[in-house]
């Protein structure tokens, strides 16, 4: 795996495509056990993202997460800004130095992610989250030697229906209790787009 | 979705500008941010207050920015958070040297943006210190859950910490102040209607005709029981009930009582509401110092109310009758 500036500007623009297709029924989801707008924040911050990326010259992918990372979180606001903003920040500053990215650096970047969202939003598995798609696929690319996209596609995809099950302990959901129950989490299926773009950029390029 | 507005991605920023302009001599915008801050701002040896949210319970917050109350308000999208960098922006305008008290609600994204935003600002060396507010007596406080959402009773800690930080209180008395309002305040909301996000376009939930909503919070999301619609006596009974299950009033308590309506409820109604509330407060010999009916906490146009019930003791009830002066909003 060879991750570069250009892969993460592709990675972040496939994560918007998929957000603004998706942002309705992220809204939906987040209609349910939210304030239904997952969809409108998220479609809101990559676009943004998008809009500032796109174009510039970068020599690292660190340096692209870092400008995407400042973004999330001055312009997504509610609980998704600073918690998807801290994901891509945990990702720059793991990836600082290295150009390219390589497989196993990858999968720090993503465990530090992980740890510092779980840090920052006071969250661990279980609790219908976004961890709970981070978590299972921080463990497969940790079982794993190279990168696999349909096994992290399939790793994100389930980990992200398994949440539709579980009851809400943290977050706006948690106030619904039981009623919680029976939806997918909205922080867990945007997770998915994020690692669905990814395994669509990295394809073939192992 | 009928609603008068240009673009639905543009409603807060339209806002602002508007509210801007109709008070020039009070307030002003801090250039490229959402935030509203006292035009006198920094105020010499004084706390700044800055509290904030998500757009759509106006007058909360903008219209509590003033003398005696807040320094700054810092308004998010519609119903989603204010974001750090704009919170930090407001921290800087109203420091004075004396340190800035944050006033959060409950939510999640509300306590990580106003964290981040403070651990910025104290970076940037700015003493910070906060309180979050969770007056909801609708959802359950436990260590499994995210705990109470914080409401209407903000604003009552916006007046209390305010009066305290006008009259020249530290940043830990305005904290103590405002924490022991935290610790007596208590609040439930109800709605007969939905609201409608502007950019979602289409009503959060749906009620019959013959149904309302009690327990609900104030971003449009649905309660914690839905009932049959009841007389308004009924409802203001349920409603206290609710606070009393939650906190004791005995006879010999001071109080003071909030009617807050959520955006579309007629004046009317509310006064209706404060007549049977005040005659259940009456009844147990509890004695009502100051009442507030109005809108004070809205979820846009959402038809609903919540009562919130502030137990007083003698310092809070002389910062509680200090003088305010934020043009929405006079004490």
């Amino acid at each position: 795996m060879e991750f570069q500036a250009q892969d993460t500007i592709q990675w972040i623009e496939k994560i918007n495509e998929k957000m603004q297709r998706n942002k309705e029924y992220l809204t939906s989801l987040d209609q349910v056990i939210g304030d239904s707008d997952h969809g409108i924040n998220m479609s809101r911050g990559f676009q943004e993202t998008v809009n500032k990326i796109s174009g510039g010259t970068y020599d690292t992918a660190s340096d692209v997460l870092k400008d995407v990372a400042m973004t999330l979180m001055s312009k997504v606001g509610g609980a998704s800004g600073p918690l998807f903003g801290t994901l891509f920040l945990k990702l720059s500053t793991t990836f600082k130095g290295m150009d390219p990215v390589d497989y196993h650096a990858f999968t720090n970047g993503l465990e530090e992610a992980l740890n510092g969202v779980m840090q920052r939003g006071k969250a661990t598995t279980g609790e219908k989250t976004l961890v709970d798609v981070w978590s299972p696929v921080v463990e497969h690319f940790k079982q794993e030697d190279e990168f696999q996209a349909d096994k992290i596609v399939e790793t994100a995809k389930t980990a992200m229906e398994n949440t539709k099950d579980m009851l809400a302990t943290k977050g706006r959901a948690a106030y619904f209790k039981e009623k919680s129950i029976g939806h997918i989490d909205p922080g867990s299926a945007s997770s998915y787009y994020i690692f669905e773009a990814l395994a669509e950029v990295m394809e073939g390029g192992k | 979705m009928k609603k008068i507005i240009n673009d639905p991605n543009q409603v807060v920023q339209d806002m602002i500008k508007g509210i801007v302009a109709a008070y020039p001599e009070e307030l002003r915008q801090i250039p490229g941010t959402m935030a509203i801050v006292r035009n006198d701002a920094p105020v010499k040896d004084k706390v700044g207050l800055v509290s904030g949210g998500g757009s759509g319970h106006e007058p909360a917050h903008s219209g509590y920015v003033g003398k005696g109350m807040l320094d700054a308000a810092v308004a998010g999208e519609v119903f989603t958070s204010p974001t750090p960098d704009q919170l930090l922006e407001a921290i800087k305008a109203v420091d004075s040297g004396s340190g800035v008290f944050l006033i959060i609600k409950n939510y999640t994204g509300d306590v990580l943006n106003f964290e981040m935003a403070a651990e910025l600002a104290e970076a940037e060396g700015i003493q910070v210190e906060s309180v979050i507010v969770n007056d909801d007596v609708a959802v359950e406080d436990s260590d499994a859950t995210t705990g109470r959402r914080g409401i209407a009773g903000t604003v009552l800690v916006h007046k209390i910490a305010g009066a305290m930080a006008e009259q020249g209180g530290t940043l830990k008395e305005v904290k103590a102040a405002a924490e022991k309002v935290v610790a007596n305040v208590r609040s439930i909301g109800m709605a007969l209607t939905p609201c409608t996000v502007p950019a979602a376009g289409k009503p959060s939930f749906e009620l019959e005709e013959n149904e309302m909503e009690i327990g609900i919070g104030i971003h449009g999301e649905s309660g914690i029981e839905r009932k049959q619609m009841a007389s308004a006596d009924d409802i203001a009974t349920e409603l206290t009930d609710k606070i009393f299950e939650d906190m004791a009033f005995s006879s010999g308590d001071e109080v003071a009582v909030m009617i807050n309506g959520l955006g579309s409820t007629p004046e009317m109604e509310l006064y209706i509401v404060n007549r049977k509330v005040q005659e259940i407060l009456a009844e147990k010999g509890v004695h009502v110092h100051k009442t507030f009916v109005g809108e004070f906490m809205t979820a846009l146009e959402m038809t609903g109310c919540s009562v919130s019930l502030l137990k007083l003791d003698d310092a809070h009830k002389t910062l509680l009758d200090a003088p305010t002066h934020p043009a929405r909003f006079r004490s």
